[in-house]
């Protein structure tokens, strides 16, 4: 680790989204999509957050620039409680922490130019005259690798990675501290996806980022992250660095994700030992008792497990986990 | 070995209004009984293309298929007249797609669609087709089948969903499924289910299997031989071990050094530079020269053609390339 400064401390998180019925929209109940996690993101570091579709990651990751109202829990950033800030406090934190979207095609307004995408934030946040915006931006573009004289162009003239690269830009305009990347390469192609994985790296090391990086590829967590968090139903329920993690997995639902993962290469693939889960993610609105893996869990028995929701405990030295049957 | 499927020189193009799109340029491919073929490339590779065209599943016009031959069990498909198609689709061949969302009728209950080719093609009555589709469904690893054949796709699960496809692809146990990305949209533990299923069902029917993909891991552990493509063109062909750890093409190579793997190391991943080619025009020249570090002038001038290497391990491997990667020169004499 690098510093062992905090940056983000997300200390029982819970994000509920209601579900009304009937004619008087009464609510009967709640879709439980982050329910209780607790994290550290520190400084320069860069967090995986892996786990299945509709598992929380992205409402977390949302949850936590308080793009959704938490439910429950505190968040702070650089050491300020930022739950009870009202929307103009927000503003003034807002150009500190900085996104970047999953669908390149989505996020990217397609009725402005490219240069004025990317001085939004710049015009919102800042008293910059227009030139010296503008060579801003242009200085952007060539660092996320366009050419600097597309300001005029519109999103649909460029790919889906030069798109990506336009979001990456936009993002790091108001130098951030922390970017929060949402399956920032899950629509892209295998090479292409390596380009901005790269680029992400190489920003991170010139401008000293902070990344939350949400994936459902564990093996480009595996590359980009310093520290994974597996998330299982609203849960994290498992933490640790990466090499741990993916060596010696405790829990066991991170040892059969990680079976599951295809590897390429053929002589590999031939005797590996997979874990095969049974069945599907239960609802979120209805989670299983006990602990949520239960259902499909492998090893689990009908004691404790069906039971009591396993405590988030430190099982290995700086490596966290959610088991009963962990010793 | 006898070949289920053999394709010769398959040329689709899409006549649009903005100008004429090439998507696939000359594919020639067989597979035999029993065999897994793995097909992989980026989108717009032109791999699911050549699939839908030898079944006319694309439609026409714009699509035209500009020549070729599809040769299975004897007959041209791309001489078939739609009446003998309909015959051999979801009869002697099977299709699963890539959507299990989009490719069930919301309509009409699961039972009603896997007993429909039951009946056509078979002949079934209705009762017997319903204690097919049950068995069908239990084959599948769907739990209580005889209480699900009533319900509707949206009672199911995507990866509950995609094993009714595969049941319904099943259905008249064909010669040859063609599989399109089918766990694409599935999660990783749905992923490795649904693996697990085709291998078993694979086993047991011993049918031919094209599996396409755009994730080199997954056809790593399920292909007998692996085609690569890329700009509508199969730029490289081997059996499975042979291209993984011999490929020739520079393509496969910059594919396989752009994957993180899980077993990986911290390297940084060798990306392959620029963006995928413009199929805008017919490929004269080589389709991949923009991109490829080892471009000469015969690559900008002409268009490689698969050719047999010589390989370690024996067996076949083809690749179409002018550059022999290994030696560090061009692959021919220029002369030739």
């Amino acid at each position: 680790m690098k510093t062992k400064e905090v940056l983000v401390k997300v200390d029982n998180l819970k994000k509920h989204f209601p579900i009304y019925e009937g004619v008087i929209r009464r609510q009967v109940g709640a879709v439980k999509a982050v329910d209780g996690v607790s994290f550290e993101i520190f400084k320069g570091e860069t967090l995986g957050l892996v786990g299945e579709s509709g598992c929380g990651k992205s409402t977390t990751g949302r949850t936590l620039l308080m793009l959704h109202p938490p439910t429950d829990g505190s968040i702070q950033f650089k050491g300020q409680e930022i739950t009870d800030k009202t929307g103009q406090e927000m503003r003034s934190i807002r150009p500190d922490m900085q996104m970047i979207f999953q669908d390149p095609h989505a996020c990217l307004n397609p009725r402005m130019t490219v240069g004025s995408i990317i001085d939004e934030p710049l015009r919102e946040h800042t008293n910059d005259s227009y030139e010296e915006r503008l060579k801003l931006v242009q200085s952007l573009l060539e660092l996320v690798g366009l050419n600097s004289s597309h300001t005029n162009r519109y999103p649909h003239e460029f790919s889906g990675g030069q798109r990506q690269r336009i979001g990456i830009a936009r993002a790091i305009a108001l130098k951030p501290e922390f970017i929060m990347c949402d399956e920032p390469i899950a629509a892209l192609d295998v090479s292409i996806q390596a380009q901005v994985v790269n680029l992400l790296e190489e920003l991170q090391e010139e401008l000293g980022l902070t990344y939350l990086f949400i994936s459902h590829d564990l093996s480009m967590v595996r590359h980009i992250a310093d520290r994974v968090a597996v998330m299982y139903l609203g849960k994290i329920v498992e933490l640790a660095e990466k090499d741990a993690l993916y060596g010696e997995p405790q829990h066991p639902y991170t040892q059969a994700l990680l079976s599951a993962v295809p590897v390429p290469d053929p002589l590999k693939e031939i005797d590996r030992e997979r874990v095969i889960l049974k069945g599907d993610v239960p609802s979120p609105a209805n989670p299983p008792s006990g602990c949520r893996f239960h259902t499909r869990c492998p090893i689990a028995n009908d004691k404790e497990c069906v039971t009591i929701d396993p405590e988030w405990r430190e099982v290995r030295p700086g490596h966290f986990a959610a088991c009963h049957l962990i010793d | 070995m006898q070949s289920v499927l053999e394709v010769n020189n398959l040329r689709t193009r899409f006549r649009t209004q903005d100008g004429t799109v090439y998507a696939v340029n000359g594919v020639s491919f067989s597979i035999d009984e029993g065999e897994m073929l793995g097909v992989v490339g980026e989108s717009g590779s032109g791999k699911s293309v050549t699939m839908m065209s030898l079944l006319k599943l694309i439609p026409m016009p714009p699509g035209e298929i500009a020549s070729g031959q599809a040769i299975f069990e004897g007959n041209d498909l791309l001489d078939m007249k739609p009446d003998e198609l309909r015959q051999l689709r979801g009869h002697h061949i099977g299709f699963i797609f890539q959507d299990p969302m989009t490719s069930l009728n919301p309509v009409l209950t699961v039972g009603h669609q896997i007993m429909e080719p039951l009946r056509t093609h078979l002949g079934m009555t209705k009762q017997e087709a319903a204690a097919r589709a049950i068995e069908l469904l239990e084959l599948v690893g769907i739990p209580m089948a005889d209480q699900r054949l009533k319900d509707y796709p949206h009672q199911f699960s995507g990866g509950m969903r995609q094993r009714v496809v595969i049941a319904i692809a099943l259905g008249c146990n064909p010669k040859l499924l063609i599989a399109d990305e089918p766990t694409t949209a599935l999660d990783v533990t749905i992923q490795a289910q649904i693996i697990d299923l085709i291998k078993r069902l694979q086993k047991e029917f011993g049918m031919a299997i094209v599996w396409i993909s755009h994730d080199l891991g997954v056809v790593a552990g399920l292909a007998d031989r692996v085609a690569v493509m890329y700009g509508g063109l199969i730029v490289e062909k081997a059996d499975v071990r042979e291209l993984y750890s011999n490929p020739q093409h520079p393509y496969t190579r910059g594919l396989l050094g752009s994957l993180p793997r899980l077993d990986g190391t911290d390297d940084k991943l060798v990306n392959i530079k620029g963006q995928p080619p413009n199929l805008r025009q017919e490929p004269t020249s080589c389709p991949f020269a923009p991109r490829c570090d080892f471009a000469f002038d015969r690559c900008t001038a002409e268009n490689p053609l698969l050719e047999q290497v010589n390989n370690k391990g024996g067996g076949m491997h083809e690749v179409a390339c002018w550059w022999d990667i290994d030696a560090e020169k061009p692959r021919y004499d220029q002369k030739s």
